[in-house]
């Protein structure tokens, strides 16, 4: 059933709007598009001196689930780099079934996405502008 | 058989939604895949309509005992698949108000008939100092074309605004209208709110002030009501077959003749030619020269019988049939807090439903319906203007067929309800 692909704990990490916002002075700032499905994804790093996240913010204009992910991914972005933050990137590509193995927190919320494959992008573009702004 | 006239706008108040019809329109066992699929609730024939039976028959009858390429052959066979294509485009035609079928030419859909258009008469006759005019609730495929044509030429692009409600802003086009202007290409219906467009006022609009061609998107108004072209007042309709119970990958454009025999080809290749020299050739008659290598006789044959049987229901009883549910559906919509639905009165709407339920993403909604059996489609619908008009990424559009009866909008309802509840 489509329906458990919104279990509490997936609306509950989009309600929670972790990081949604901007930063006043990023280091670094990007954003990407999905055009398949018009899903936006801003994402602004303040990076300290070893270029480690000290502070992340992130705008979406995108479904629930890429929500939930960029508030998932903020929540635990800060003091990574950008290696830090592809390690995170394996636990959401496990969660959602591209990849072998168990997911961890917070990301092993995004299970039911497994059945979904329409949707699965909108879990991973949060990633991509992260990526891009790191890169 | 008697041409249809299209004297009265199928927004006309004459044509009431009717119960009587609702029960009338049991057509549903008609549709193998509906058949096949007890629990499925279709509500997306504004992207691709389902086959009825009697086209699935076709396509498989074309192929077991007429199959060979058209115009190719002296043997009695290829003959016989020439007269197959060659009828089925008389009915396509005589189903589309075109006393001259030559005028109809086959192809791949709306898309490729509006490109014909732009690539054909436009190349050939849109300059620098030109304007091309298309409104803001116009399909990427009634809207990019023009756009490329006008980048290509160094001409003008313009666009007409749309009233709060999602109408042609009419003011607004007689204002951008003037002697510059070389093309005019309207929706006949909104894909995205429904919106039956006046075409005989914009005709008459663009006649007025212009020396223009008035080109007309119809892919979504031939599967909906009652077309004529001979009497609707523009110089091109385009429409798709598989929008309209037909199969995927033939449509048509039809033309007034004088202009298509003016226009050079859109493609060249076999088929096409009159004569071929080493230093030139020249091209066939209508409809061919427009229907370069071997045609989509199969499809075109599929369409044929799709119109037949659009026919046998009777065209002004499939648009009170939708009108009459897309009222139902919107009074019950319409009570469930924070939906808004999007577009003109539902008496100025064909059978398609726009909405979005608060702050709920579309795909969001889109996914608890599927879950339910319910088919709809969300997001910018191909109409990214007409959304940036609203600030809207996206809606959740319901839209309807002869197949579609009361318990299609009893599972939309409780899907709704239930993604409301979900989601919020």
């Amino acid at each position: 059933m489509s329906d458990q692909l919104y279990q509490e704990r997936i609306v509950a990490l989009a309600k929670a709007k972790n990081g949604a916002g901007k930063l006043a002075s990023p280091t670094r700032s990007a954003r990407r598009d999905n055009p398949l499905c018009g899903d936006r994804v801003t994402i602004d790093v303040r990076l300290d001196d070893k270029g480690h996240i000290a502070e992340i913010a992130h705008q979406v204009r995108g479904c629930l689930l890429c929500q939930a992910s960029a508030s998932a991914l903020s929540s635990i972005a800060v003091g990574r780099d950008k290696a830090g933050i592809a390690a995170i990137r394996h636990d959401a590509e496990k969660a959602i079934g591209r990849e072998d193995g168990e997911a961890a927190e917070p990301f092993a919320a995004f299970a039911p996405v497994k059945s979904h494959k329409s949707r699965q992008e909108c879990v991973l573009l949060p990633f991509e502008a992260l990526a891009e702004a790191l890169s | 058989m008697k041409l249809r006239r299209d004297s009265e706008s199928p927004g006309d108040s004459k044509i009431r939604p009717d119960s009587a019809f609702l029960a009338d329109l049991k057509v549903r066992s008609d549709f193998p895949l509906l058949v096949n699929n007890p629990g499925l609730h279709y509500l997306d024939s504004a992207a691709t309509s389902q086959k009825p039976r009697v086209v699935l028959d076709a396509l498989r009858d074309f192929y077991e005992t007429a199959n060979a390429n058209p115009h190719r052959g002296a043997y009695a066979l290829s003959v016989r698949a020439t007269e197959c294509y060659h009828q089925s485009r008389v009915r396509v035609a005589q189903f589309l108000g075109v006393r001259d079928s030559d005028c109809l030419i086959f192809t791949r859909g709306t898309t490729e008939g509006l490109n014909l258009v732009a690539g054909a008469w436009g190349m050939a006759n849109v300059s620098s100092d030109d304007e091309i005019v298309v409104t803001a609730m116009d399909h990427h495929a009634n809207f990019v074309p023009w756009q490329v044509l006008a980048m290509r030429r160094g001409a003008k692009f313009r666009v007409c605004e749309l009233t709060p409600d999602g109408k042609i802003d009419l003011d607004f086009l007689s204002g951008l209208l003037n002697k510059r202007t070389k093309i005019v290409a309207v929706s006949h219906v909104s894909n995205a709110l429904g919106t039956i467009n006046p075409i005989a006022e914009v005709a008459r609009l663009v006649r007025e002030k212009t020396d223009a061609i008035l080109v007309c998107d119809g892919a979504q108004s031939a599967p909906h009501f009652p077309v004529s072209f001979d009497s609707l007042g523009v110089d091109f309709y385009a429409f798709s077959g598989h929008k309209m119970l037909g199969p995927m990958g033939i449509g048509g454009l039809i033309g007034k003749r004088e202009m298509l025999e003016e226009m050079p080809p859109y493609q060249t290749g076999g088929d096409m030619i009159e004569f071929v020299h080493d230093d030139r050739t020249t091209w066939n008659v209508l409809p061919y020269k427009f229907e370069a290598g071997t045609p989509n006789a199969a499809n075109a044959i599929g369409l044929a019988a799709a119109v037949e049987y659009l026919d046998k229901i009777g065209m002004d009883r499939v648009r009170s049939h939708e009108r009459a549910l897309m009222s139902a559906a919107q009074e019950r919509l319409a009570a469930i807090e924070g939906l808004h639905v999007y577009g003109p009165p539902a008496s100025e709407r064909s059978g398609v439903l726009s909405f979005t339920l608060g702050d709920v993403h579309p795909h969001d909604l889109a996914t608890i319906l599927d879950g339910e059996g319910v088919c709809i489609r969300a997001g910018h619908h191909c109409a990214q203007p007409l959304m940036d008009r609203f600030d809207l990424d996206g809606t959740t559009r319901v839209s309807m067929a002869p197949y579609n009866d009361n318990t299609d909008i009893d599972a939309l309802l409780t899907g709704v309800a239930h993604a409301a509840k979900t989601l919020r």
